[in-house]
């Protein structure tokens, strides 16, 4: 088990190499990263600009370039004017040593831009994933005690439905009942945009509000995929010989259902839980953007609108980073849960 | 039932009493082709049916629809008429500009189908063909593309899809085909999506191929000295056709609907092509006049409604494990 542990581990680290230089190859070819000084009042033209260049290190090969976004260039001379003249110390520190780099278009640090918004993400993802995952449990394991009774045809239709809708609609659908039709109405209604209203001090009544519309869209989209999946796997447990065994022996059915079948058929969940984890972090672009939700996904958007290559490449890390890990994660819970697996 | 959607779905009724009635009809339709059976099979399926008829509506409407209004007609705008509710001469009203939103759906969806096709026969092509390397030849090919598999597919779609839209975006001139203008968004919008959703299908590909290469008649056919193309051109690929058919049929949907986020986030199809995201795009600043979305929304969850069910029932028909 320890030696597959470390095995795992260390692919790991081939595999984020390969994902982060991809990505930095992928960011360098989006545009020219001095274009943000075109815009400015002095735009450095002739000297300044080469000087720009070198300070930056935008003259040197990619591979160079994506070595010292890894692992910084503090420790060696820049030669600012190109004659040998002028030589400066680096500033960058690299992402390994956790330096995820300034931003040319903010001047501001990335790392703390995340910091700002990360949080935001996920005060929207993980109560509407808990969410997900209470409602679709028991609606899939009812639906599949019940298989084909009226409600479980409902359910399965409806969960279909849902499964196929685009976010956009459902949040434009709710926008526009609750936020717009019910003040029309003279209802009271709810908020449609930020997370709390400008006028108002800041306080947990006011988020909450505000969260009620994105949190409502995000579990009405992800519920019906889950349903679908806990209630076939359940049905598939359900015919298994153990379960008609438990049954035989007399044992309660409320114990044959949550402890002998719910027990067997969450291990597949574990994988789809553990896979779909770190796409939480990575939010819901959509949502957040129809919502005005200062989250990630935004702060992505922003910086791809104004090509922010360090801030892009420092969420695109982020969230790759966090797919890697919790797949190492969801296969070592799926080995401790799971007695039959054993892997060498 | 409706519920054929379950791939466990053999296993948990009745088990004794469908394999009596199953050995009756498997006597009914001995002899008949894999194709014959999968084609009745999928009649039978009461979605996947369901899935044709919603698929034909949007087909005969985004065709039909064209010989009754002109694309210059769809595009035509009319300030002083704009934003109007559901009328007599504009059955869905009229956008931001005053554009008929009717003909805009009509063409908006010509577009998006177009988008959707063509994504993923870009990506059922990169898919397949490293499916088929990875697992015919293995080893140290094998090793390094399915290492890029496992990176690409640790970046989030939709992320990725954004960046290339943006990195191709203006690099291209517009064109024309057939005396109708295109904007260069959408060749980069085909590729932005199909070059980001290749990955799964892969490495159904690849699994294919790997069971498919230890049957006997790939060692008959390597015995008698065929290359290595023909044997996976002609012997393994139409083996791998089924899961193929099923993963494009689903994957156009999903690229309607990356095309439709895409578009919506301002990063997709650009005028003066019109298409279903574009236009939810445009409607997003008058969201409080509900026919605006309404429509082209309507129109993307029909057609990936109808998309959804006819390859869930694909999927069934496919299975040789469900005799029916």
């Amino acid at each position: 088990m320890a030696q597959y542990l470390l095995r795992r581990v260390l692919q790991t680290i081939p595999l984020l190499v390969l994902i982060s230089f991809g990505l930095f190859l992928l960011m360098n070819s989006i545009g020219d990263p001095l274009s943000v000084y075109a815009e400015s009042r002095k735009p450095p033209t002739g000297k300044a600009r080469e000087e720009l260049i070198r300070r930056l290190g935008l003259d040197k090969p990619l591979p160079e370039q994506y070595l010292v976004w890894l692992i910084g260039n503090d420790w060696m001379l820049t030669d600012v004017r190109g004659d040998g003249t002028l030589m400066e110390p680096g500033t960058r520190h690299g992402v390994l040593r956790g330096d995820l780099g300034t931003s040319s278009v903010t001047r501001r640090d990335a790392k703390l831009r995340i910091q700002e918004r990360l949080p935001n993400t996920l005060i929207l993802m993980v109560p509407s994933y808990l969410i997900v995952i209470l409602l679709s449990l028991s609606i899939g394991i009812y639906s599949a005690i019940r298989q084909y009774s009226l409600l479980d045809n409902i359910v399965t239709t409806i969960s279909f439905v849902l499964y196929s809708l685009p976010i956009f609609f459902i949040a434009l659908m709710v926008i526009y009942i609750f936020g717009v039709q019910f003040q029309q109405w003279g209802l009271p209604s709810l908020p449609v945009a930020g997370m709390y209203d400008p006028r108002e001090p800041e306080t947990l009544g006011g988020l909450l509000q505000h969260m009620v519309l994105p949190v409502f869209c995000l579990v009405a989209i992800q519920v019906g995929g889950y349903v679908r999946y806990i209630r076939s796997s359940m049905l598939e447990v359900l015919s298994q010989d153990y379960i008609r065994t438990a049954r035989a022996k007399g044992l309660e059915e409320r114990r044959t259902i949550f402890v002998h079948a719910l027990k067997n058929a969450a291990m597949p969940l574990v994988t789809l839980i553990g896979l779909d984890l770190p796409f939480l972090l990575a939010g819901a672009i959509v949502t957040e953007r129809i919502f005005a939700w200062p989250g990630l996904g935004r702060l992505f958007i922003e910086s791809l609108e104004r090509s922010d290559i360090t801030v892009m490449m420092a969420i695109l890390m982020l969230l790759s980073i966090a797919v890697v890990v919790f797949q190492l994660l969801t296969d070592v819970v799926y080995t401790w849960l799971d007695p039959r697996i054993r892997y060498t | 039932m409706a519920t054929v959607s379950e791939p466990a779905n053999l296993t948990t009724t009745a088990a004794g009493t469908k394999i009596v009635s199953l050995g009756a009809e498997a006597q009914l339709h001995q002899g008949e082709s894999n194709t014959k059976r999968s084609l009745r099979r999928l009649l039978k399926h009461r979605m996947a049916v369901v899935g044709i008829v919603l698929l034909a509506f949007v087909i005969l409407y985004v065709s039909i629809g064209s010989l009754i209004y002109s694309e210059a007609y769809a595009n035509h705008n009319d300030p002083t008429r704009k934003l109007e509710a559901p009328s007599s001469e504009h059955p869905f009203g009229t956008d931001s500009i005053g554009r008929d939103l009717l003909a805009r759906t009509i063409y908006g969806g010509q577009i998006s189908i177009l988008v959707g096709v063509t994504a993923v026969i870009v990506s059922l092509t990169v898919g397949t063909a490293v499916g088929l390397a990875s697992g015919y030849f293995g080893g140290i090919i094998d090793t390094v593309l399915m290492r890029l598999v496992e990176a690409a597919l640790s970046i989030p779609q939709l992320f990725v899809a954004l960046l290339a839209s943006r990195m191709f975006a203006g690099k291209l001139p517009d064109f024309t085909i057939g005396g109708r203008e295109f904007s260069n968004t959408l060749i980069v919008i085909v590729f932005a999506i199909g070059l980001t959703s290749w990955m799964q299908l892969s490495r159904i590909v690849r699994s294919m191929v790997l069971s498919i290469k230890q049957q006997e008649y790939i060692t008959a056919a390597r015995a008698l000295g065929a290359p290595s193309w023909r044997i996976v051109m002609q012997h393994i690929l139409p083996n791998c056709l089924a899961p193929i058919i099923v993963a494009a049929t689903l994957g156009v949907a999903s690229a309607i609907l990356l095309e439709a986020y895409l578009s919506f986030l301002g990063l997709g199809v650009r005028a003066p092509t019109a298409t279903w995201g574009n236009m939810l795009f445009e409607a997003y600043e008058n969201l409080q006049i509900w026919n605006q979305w309404f429509f082209p929304a309507l129109f993307v969850i029909l057609t990936v409604l109808g998309i959804n069910f006819f390859g869930d029932g694909l999927r069934d028909a496919f299975d040789p494990r469900s005799l029916k």
